[in-house]
């Protein structure tokens, strides 16, 4: 079944040269999303948040890489695991634990909750907790760009039961007939829920389906920042060059369970050796090592991250908990741009 | 012979029954192992009937049903279930264009013996793609009977009919029922399809429910009588067809009715039914009919929006009084 494989350890390598500077936005990004999700995951675990979360630890060096391999402009539309995407694409750490605790002040106002989040100022059109439902909206601003000659591209993240869809291979087609500047990444961590990727597909090919379907596909280490974040700068390349759909499939895993705070392993869905070898594949510790053995980073610089963004989440979160929940006067609010007469 | 048993064991029941009984029926769905997906309502089925009977699906809701309708075209019995109803729009065109028109378009040569079971999973700030309970989208097409079990007896007994007629029957459970328990008779036995049942005499106002809103409208009513109001409870079990004649009985004698389902109300079954009753008796209602549905919009994810947005026993009572000041 399994055609890919990962190296035991992610490899690492600035083949672009990435500056300094880019390297550790990049790799504080990931640890906002680790330390939101860990924090969540504890307030899971106590009860205190009840919106199902899909926790994305784990996979952080996919939304971390692809997104800033993007501009602000660019569109990005996410899945029910939305957190990573959210802040990846620069969405507000507070809007999220507001959104979390379902509190006015959430980036959907309350109203979405975990599976459903957007921040249209830097492009997250919105999430959908429809599996394979942004693959056919995911379209649309790269229709738009290419009908009224505009440079900005969509992205379309989404997960690796999403192929299992029809849609998905319309969507597909579609884009590659129409040329549409479209970035698909399709974050492979082997499980769909409660069912393993092969229970639900004969060959491990996603990427080769894409290619069939005339897209530019690759297939690249998921826990390996660089790797990542290299494909999808080529990839958004091509996109502005006119060049057509690009697929990149990332191969990674999630710590957690499909939902909530438990790994899954007590119910048997997979293994102990199984996610300790991922866990050992740890996207973020295995950044941390490399930059510190090679002099990047001190040691001392790198408790001074960790500090900082711990203190960002919990300021977050505070501050989230002090917010009002949105007033029941309000419910049929937003149902239309402007207020319709109630039928 | 007759114990308790929840709604949800009783359609694991129901299940195992179908499946020992009947050499041509097949159960497939998402999660068919995982009590995530679908409670208890099928766990041990595949152990006990074998994978080749009892079967998960990739996630390709649209092709796993219309497999299912085609088997039934060609004999089997099939059961497909969708762990929430919002998921199986994706194969409306399937059950709608095809599975329901099948029987009419091929002049009754070709009849689709299918039961399409979708469960209604809702609360719990799940928001609006997690939530919803259209019945009237299904209500509306013909060709599609649709049984909505309120009572774990006639959730066995509903999937039971639902099996053996002969035509597409959309089967909706509900998760907010799962454990809720009452005397269920063993062995096979079938609610007829197309008939309401009085759970409730009473005098003054009638209470036409289906699905959840029942065991509110049961609580609704016991709390009604403590203030003199003399409540009919009605649980129309079937929407479609939906069993008029028992509707229009009970509002014939009570003159007051208050109509209670969780649903959109525009386009909605409760509207048909209201539709039905002004008909039949314009000239002698005490009263407008009150209806108890959703409000017209998506479902929130706030807790705090949740209780607003979904009606209760409390909201039947209000409708109740209401109703009752016209005196
Ligand atoms: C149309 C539809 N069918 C089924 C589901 C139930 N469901 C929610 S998440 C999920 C699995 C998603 O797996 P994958 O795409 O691999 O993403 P991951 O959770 O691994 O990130 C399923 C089947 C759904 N949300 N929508
Ligand atoms: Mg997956």
């Amino acid at each position: 079944m399994v055609q890919f494989t990962v190296p035991e350890l992610p490899v690492l390598e600035n083949k672009k040269g990435i500056k300094k500077e880019t390297i550790l936005s990049m790799l504080e990004r990931m640890l906002l999303i680790r330390l939101t999700e860990q924090r969540i995951a504890k307030r899971v675990e106590e009860k205190k948040v009840f919106t199902p979360c899909h926790l994305y630890i784990g996979q952080e060096a996919d939304a971390v890489g692809v997104c800033f391999a993007l501009r602000d402009t660019d569109y990005v539309f996410s899945t029910h695991r939305s957190h990573g995407h959210f802040l990846a694409k620069g969405g507000d750490v507070n809007e999220l634990f507001a959104e979390i605790y379902c509190r006015e002040t959430g980036c959907s106002g309350g109203r979405g909750g975990s599976m459903h989040l957007c921040d249209p100022s830097v492009g997250l059109l919105g999430s959908s907790s429809i599996v394979a439902g942004t693959v056919g909206i995911g379209l649309g601003p790269a229709f738009k760009s290419k009908i009224f000659h505009e440079d900005n591209i969509s992205c379309i993240f989404h997960g690796d039961c999403v192929p299992e869809e029809g849609i998905w291979h319309e969507s597909l087609n579609f884009a590659a007939v129409k040329k549409l500047p479209v970035l698909y990444i399709c974050e492979n961590n082997l499980y769909a829920a409660s069912a393993a990727l092969k229970d639900r597909r004969v060959n491990d090919n996603i990427y080769e389906v894409a290619r069939a379907h005339g897209l530019h596909t690759e297939i690249v280490d998921g826990n390996d920042l660089f790797a990542v974040n290299s494909a999808a700068m080529d990839a958004v390349e091509r996109l502005r060059n006119g060049e057509g759909p690009q697929y990149i499939e990332t191969r990674t895993y999630r710590w957690l369970g499909h939902v909530g705070n438990r790994d899954d392993i007590d119910v048997g869905l997979r293994s102990r050796e199984e996610l300790d070898y991922w866990k050992r594949r740890d996207p973020i510790a295995n950044l941390e090592n490399k930059l510190k053995g090679e002099g990047t980073v001190s040691e001392k610089e790198l408790e001074m991250i960790h500090k900082k963004i711990q203190e960002k989440v919990d300021i977050a979160e505070d501050k989230a908990l002090k917010d009002p929940k949105p007033s029941p006067d309000t419910l049929l609010r937003h149902v239309y741009s402007k207020e319709v007469m109630p039928v | 012979m007759s114990r308790l048993l929840s709604y949800g064991d009783a359609i694991n029941e129901a299940h195992r029954i179908a499946l020992e009984k009947d050499p041509k029926c097949f159960l497939i769905g998402q999660g068919v192992n995982n009590p995530w997906f679908v409670g208890r309502t099928t766990t041990g089925l595949a152990d006990e009937f074998g994978a080749e009977r009892v079967m998960d699906s990739p996630v390709s809701e649209a092709a796993m049903t219309g497999a299912c309708i085609g088997a039934a075209m060609a004999g089997a019995h099939p059961v497909v279930f969708h762990p929430r109803m919002d998921f199986m729009y994706l194969t409306l065109d399937q059950i709608i264009n095809h599975c329901a028109s099948w029987n009419y378009m091929f002049n009754g040569k070709i009849n689709v013996p299918i039961v399409i079971r979708g469960i209604v999973n809702r609360g719990g700030e799940q928001g609006a793609q997690h939530s919803q309970s259209p019945f009237g989208i299904y209500a509306n097409i013909p060709g599609l009977k649709v049984v909505t079990p309120a009572t774990a007896k006639d959730a066995k007994g509903l999937l039971l009919a639902a099996l053996r007629d002969p035509d597409p029957v959309i089967y909706i459970d509900d998760r907010w029922l799962y454990e809720v328990e009452d005397d269920v008779p063993e062995g096979d036995y079938e609610t007829p399809i197309g008939r309401a049942n009085i759970l409730r005499e009473g005098s003054d106002l009638s209470i036409v429910a289906a699905s959840f809103m029942v065991k509110e409208a049961i609580e609704a009513a016991d709390e009604l009588a403590k203030e003199g109001i003399s409540t009919e409870v009605v649980d129309l079990r079937t929407i479609k067809p939906v069993d008029m004649e028992t509707v229009n009985n009970s509002v014939k004698k009570t003159k007051r009715v208050v109509i209670a389902i969780a649903e959109w109300y525009f386009s909605s079954v409760a509207a048909s039914i209201a539709e039905g009753v002004y008909k039949e008796h314009y000239k002698e209602l005490h009263s407008p009919v009150e209806l108890v549905t959703l409000p017209d919009a998506p479902a929130p994810a706030s807790q705090s929006l949740e209780e607003a947005y979904y009606p209760d026993r409390k909201t039947i009572i209000n409708a109740s009084k209401y109703v009752m000041q016209y005196g």
